[in-house]
């Protein structure tokens, strides 16, 4: 069988090296499950897709919800994102569903994490996003789709830094910028 | 650059927006019983006004759903967004 390899796993030593100054932490998070959920948020199905997720479907645009450790994160009015570690599955919400009229899909593949965190992190985002990362609007349970460094990027802003779920395909180019933009930083 | 307020996402930058023309374009209701030349008028004519026009924009950077917004050609001021589905707003 194959060897599994996340996009940026050739990046780990170059984020290790950019992280040790204390300023920034830069890290590849592979293998996070992402299922896309979609559903009528007034419909049945969606409150037994909450039941099953343990937590309420985010219905208020760019919020994000936690249940332990999955993370619901609104998409659209009628879309989300449900993030957990490598070993969750899709299985209960597909059941949750059942035949009824929505979707659940395994998305894993779609997207890689990366981390920024550190007391840096807001500038290093900053200088390739145009939206306000400020705390004050856009900390912890805030969800933003939006473009960094002209990269589609889903950003989940977490206690300490962000979480970057960026498309695989484009998970190098962004790993190379975001070493770029720290490099006054770290250096 | 527009700042585009999305009726979902907020105010985003007009790059992250893909424009999708005249809005409130009716699909005609027999289109099998258009002449050739009201079908082209259905297909390719447009208005083109100076001022107040109401266009369909898609946010296909951040929550991908499409919405309508009146924005003034002749100055990029945009008066008003909302949902598919809603009523022109009333607009200076």
């Amino acid at each position: 069988m194959a060897e599994r390899r996340s996009p940026a796993a050739a990046f780990a030593d170059r984020f290790a090296t950019a992280s040790k100054s204390g300023a920034l932490t830069l890290a590849e998070i592979p293998f996070l499950r992402q299922i896309n959920v979609r559903v009528d948020p007034e419909s049945p199905a969606a409150a037994d897709l909450g039941a099953a997720l343990g937590v309420a479907l985010p219905v208020s645009p760019g919020t994000a919800v936690r249940s332990g450790e999955v993370t619901v994160a609104w998409q659209g009015p009628d879309e989300w994102l449900v993030i957990g570690p490598e070993g969750y599955e899709a299985e209960p919400l597909r059941a949750a569903l059942g035949d009824r009229h929505g979707s659940v899909v395994d998305v894993s593949a779609q997207r890689t994490t990366l981390l920024v965190g550190g007391p840096r992190a807001r500038e290093v985002l900053a200088h390739g996003c145009a939206i306000d990362l400020h705390p004050s609007v856009f900390g912890p349970g805030a969800v933003a789709q939006t473009m960094l460094a002209r990269a589609q990027v889903v950003l989940l802003p977490q206690q300490d830094g962000f979480l970057v779920l960026v498309r695989s395909s484009f998970a190098v180019y962004l790993a190379e910028w975001l070493l770029d933009a720290a490099t006054e930083y770290v250096t | 650059m527009l700042l585009i307020p999305c009726p979902w996402c907020g105010p985003r930058d007009e790059a992250e927006f893909h424009y999708g023309g005249q809005a409130h374009v009716a699909y005609p209701a027999d289109p099998g019983a258009l002449s050739d030349e009201e079908w082209a008028r259905y297909l390719f004519f447009r208005d083109n006004p100076k001022g107040s026009f109401a266009e369909r924009w898609s946010h296909s950077a951040g929550c991908r759903r499409w919405f309508n917004a009146v924005r003034d050609t002749a100055t990029n001021e945009i008066h008003a967004v909302y949902r598919v589905g809603e009523p022109r707003p009333v607009t200076p």
